[in-house]
């Protein structure tokens, strides 16, 4: 084991917080009825269900009816997009839909099958360096015949964010629905849909310090679903399946927490990201912040380096107990440039260089320094190694 | 031992039970150990759907659940580009000239004594580690030496024939003190997977191990037709490319002769094969170049030596003349029938690996 760890992956997941699992535990073995059982076991599952969704629906302002539970992020994207594009199919609205080179791939991948398999057209906007999405192009790309359109929230890979109420209200204009992935947003920006214009917005618990393996998607009253998963047709026919209460209640938990909590959290994230990036942009030579200088999430800091592979600089600080991620990075050692990076402007090889260090509640000034001394020096090596090799 | 766990060890892992059990036992001897997989090039990279046969996702898997068990860190080194460069290129442009390569002598070279190696002491490594059946010792006077394995028939020096003392002094051969049955025991008693690979030893990089269908797809200009051709000229029939011939080889010439034939040689600038009776196919005497004393130090006289000319070849008696410019002759005892330009002679002294170079031609 190194001398000490630093844990700088939250874009990947959060701990769960132990009040979150402190609430879920009954659930397990006390409170274990199916909640569509009539009888009190039932009820008292349900119960459980139903306060989670309402609390839920609060922080998001909308109606508990307009939240489906589901098992993760990816899941609430495929319902999203495949729900609302059949939809809008079977009632002969279009088979057009709109997206972004910046879509986590439950979105970017199920719009493309969408389109190579089930005969949807897509078009796929443009974005600038910074990483926001050009208006104009999509006020252009949504036309008669479009039918959903998703940007997410905040991208999980260089941070920026979007500018949603706008774009949102752009789709409306031009007679689509609109919807986000907010799976990195949540528990850093408002999750108002009122005020964001959403019709449906995806939602998953371990980002925000609950469990892993549930997640939740928002949609507006008044848009059908055709389901992914049919079956026993729970949560009113859009998403079957037996209900996972202690999953749901750790979700609701840790949603309210880091709601009620915003204000103390979110400044923590601030103050560790921007002494992050002072302390990396600094004293790495050759290194470059990528996303939005300020428009960005406050736990999320990224960059690319000069003449260094992303694979290589996880390698070493590993070593030294830093936990970071690289959009390139690839367990089989098969690494391919970021698609993000690419369509943001970046030459195939710096795209290879990118290293992203998510900050968290935990984390310390003194990890901050850790972290920015030992990329110092990871950095200085493997440059060393590639002049070194011939 | 003590102090093994400052001292880093990178494991070279592929997934196998020798690497594994290699990791296993540093591990035991107190070293902090890390392991670490090479993704090689593979032709899967032109969508072919076909993998690297050392590196296949299985493999990686194992690898890295082997990893887990012993409790090691475990990374996969994006190799593909260097060994892209350096073994398959090589090896193409090796047939294109009518010689016949050992890939895996230029990858310990290049690969894993190189980039590996230098991957290794950049992560503050002060050992590789491979599965490779081979010994190193230190003598007194401080020089490290190579020697064959402990299990005479799992013997892997005469591909680690190219190593000198820099990358000696950073090597480990865990398995190289056992037997291959032992190494099966150890992995048992470690609880680690005792099946081995099948014999991964050449070509990892074409994926259903065909050269000749490999060359015809990536090199289809080495496969030309041309004459099969005597000593004298004579031409006798025709051929279908080099690449498809093998030194010694006899059935399938498809020429007529009173005689058996057998093809002796490769001439790469007429694109002849070059046949002729068992009298003409033997040689007494090879010149290599591109040698490599283990010890750092030409020797500077003839010396009697013990002299392998293939992987699978059994070593055997000759003189070997240092010669300027990282050459050698060698002068066997007894006629050898199958000296073949591109694999390795390496010279033995008993059990130690004096050093090694690449077959120019016999004669």
């Amino acid at each position: 084991m190194p001398a000490r760890t630093v844990y700088l992956d939250h874009s990947a997941t959060t701990p769960t917080d132990p009040r979150v699992v402190e609430a879920m535990l009954p659930y397990f073995s006390d409170v274990y009825g199916n909640p569509s059982s009539a009888h009190r076991f039932g009820r008292d599952a349900e119960n459980a269900v139903e306060t989670a969704r309402e609390t839920v629906a609060r922080i998001l302002n909308c109606q508990p009816s307009e939240i489906v539970f589901t098992s993760c992020g990816s899941e609430s994207d495929n319902l999203a997009m495949r729900g609302a594009g059949w939809t809008a199919r079977q009632q002969g609205r279009g088979l057009h839909l709109v997206t972004t080179p910046l879509e986590h791939p439950a979105v970017g991948k199920t719009v493309q099958q969408m389109a190579d398999l089930m005969g949807f057209e897509r078009t796929i906007i443009s974005v600038d360096k910074t990483g926001v999405v050009d208006v104009e192009d999509f006020a252009n790309a949504c036309r008669p015949g479009t039918t959903v359109a998703s940007v997410m929230y905040a991208n999980n890979e260089v941070g920026s964010i979007q500018p949603i109420p706008q774009l949102a209200a752009l789709a409306h204009e031009r007679g689509a629905w609109f919807h986000t992935d907010a799976v990195q947003a949540a528990g850093q920006l408002t999750l108002d849909v009122q005020k964001l214009g959403v019709d449906m917005l995806s939602l998953s618990a371990h980002k925000f310090y609950g469990p892993k393996g549930v997640g939740a998607l928002y949609v507006r009253n008044g848009i059908e679903l055709v389901p992914s998963q049919s079956g026993g047709s729970h949560e009113a026919g859009r998403r079957s399946g037996t209900h996972n209460t202690p999953l749901i209640v750790g979700l609701a938990k840790a949603l309210a927490i880091a709601y009620d909590e915003f204000d103390a959290y979110t400044t923590h994230y601030c103050q560790m990201r921007d002494s992050l990036i002072d302390g990396v942009l600094n004293r790495v030579p050759g290194s470059q912040l990528t996303g939005h200088p300020v428009n960005r999430l406050p736990s999320h800091a990224s960059f690319v380096f000069d003449g260094v592979d992303g694979n290589a600089l996880l390698m070493h600080l590993d070593l030294k107990g830093v936990a970071a991620s690289s959009a390139s990075a690839c367990k089989t050692g098969n690494p391919e440039p970021s698609g993000v990076l690419l369509a943001l402007g970046y030459d195939r090889q710096t795209a290879g260089s990118s290293l992203r260090l998510t900050v968290g509640r935990q984390t310390t000034t003194e990890d901050v320094d850790y972290a920015v001394q030992t990329l110092v020096e990871a950095v200085e090596k493997v440059r060393r190694l590639n002049r070194e090799i011939v | 031992m003590s102090n093994n766990a400052d001292v880093r060890v990178v494991v070279a892992m592929s997934g196998g039970v020798d690497s594994s059990v290699a990791a296993a036992l540093l591990l035991e001897q107190g070293y902090n150990v890390v392991g670490v997989m090479m993704r090689l090039w593979s032709e899967e990279t032109f969508g072919g759907g076909v993998h690297n046969r050392c590196c296949t996702p299985d493999q990686m898997a194992d690898a890295r659940r082997i990893a887990a068990k012993l409790g090691i860190p475990f990374y996969v080194l994006d190799t593909k580009d260097v060994f892209r460069h350096t073994i398959v290129e090589f090896f193409i442009d090796q047939h294109r000239q009518g010689v016949t390569p050992n890939p895996c002598l230029e990858c310990n070279r290049h690969i894993r004594f190189n980039f590996l190696l230098q991957n290794a002491l950049a992560l503050d490594a002060e050992y590789l580690a491979t599965g490779h059946y081979a010994r190193v010792s230190q003598a007194a006077s401080g020089r490290y030496v190579l020697k064959k394995g402990l299990d005479e028939r799992k013997d892997q020096s005469y591909v680690l024939s190219v190593l000198g003392q820099q990358q000696l002094k950073h090597t480990l051969f865990p398995v190289g003190e056992y037997t291959k049955p032992q190494v099966r025991e150890i992995a048992a008693r470690f609880g680690l997977p005792t099946a081995s690979k099948k014999d991964s030893q050449d070509l990892c990089f074409i994926g259903d191990n065909n050269y000749r269908r490999f060359l015809g797809d990536y090199a289809p200009d080495i496969l030309q037709p041309g004459p099969i051709v005597r000593k004298n000229g004579d031409v006798l029939g025709q051929h279908t490319g080099l690449a498809n011939y093998t030194i010694g080889q006899r059935k399938g010439l498809g020429v007529n002769s009173p005689e058996p034939l057998y093809v002796i040689a490769m001439n790469p600038y007429r694109n002849a094969l070059v046949v002729g009776t068992a009298d003409e196919l033997g040689s007494d005497t090879l010149t290599a170049h591109r040698v490599n004393w283990v010890s750092g130090e030409t020797p500077s006289e003839p010396f009697r030596a013990e002299v392998k000319i293939r992987y699978k070849a059994q070593p055997v008696p000759a003189w070997v003349e240092p010669l300027p410019g990282e050459r050698m002759q060698v002068q066997f005892d007894e006629p050898l029938r199958d000296i073949t330009p591109g694999q390795g002679a390496v010279v033995y002294d008993g059990d130690t690996v004096l050093g090694g170079g690449i077959i120019e031609r016999s004669g």
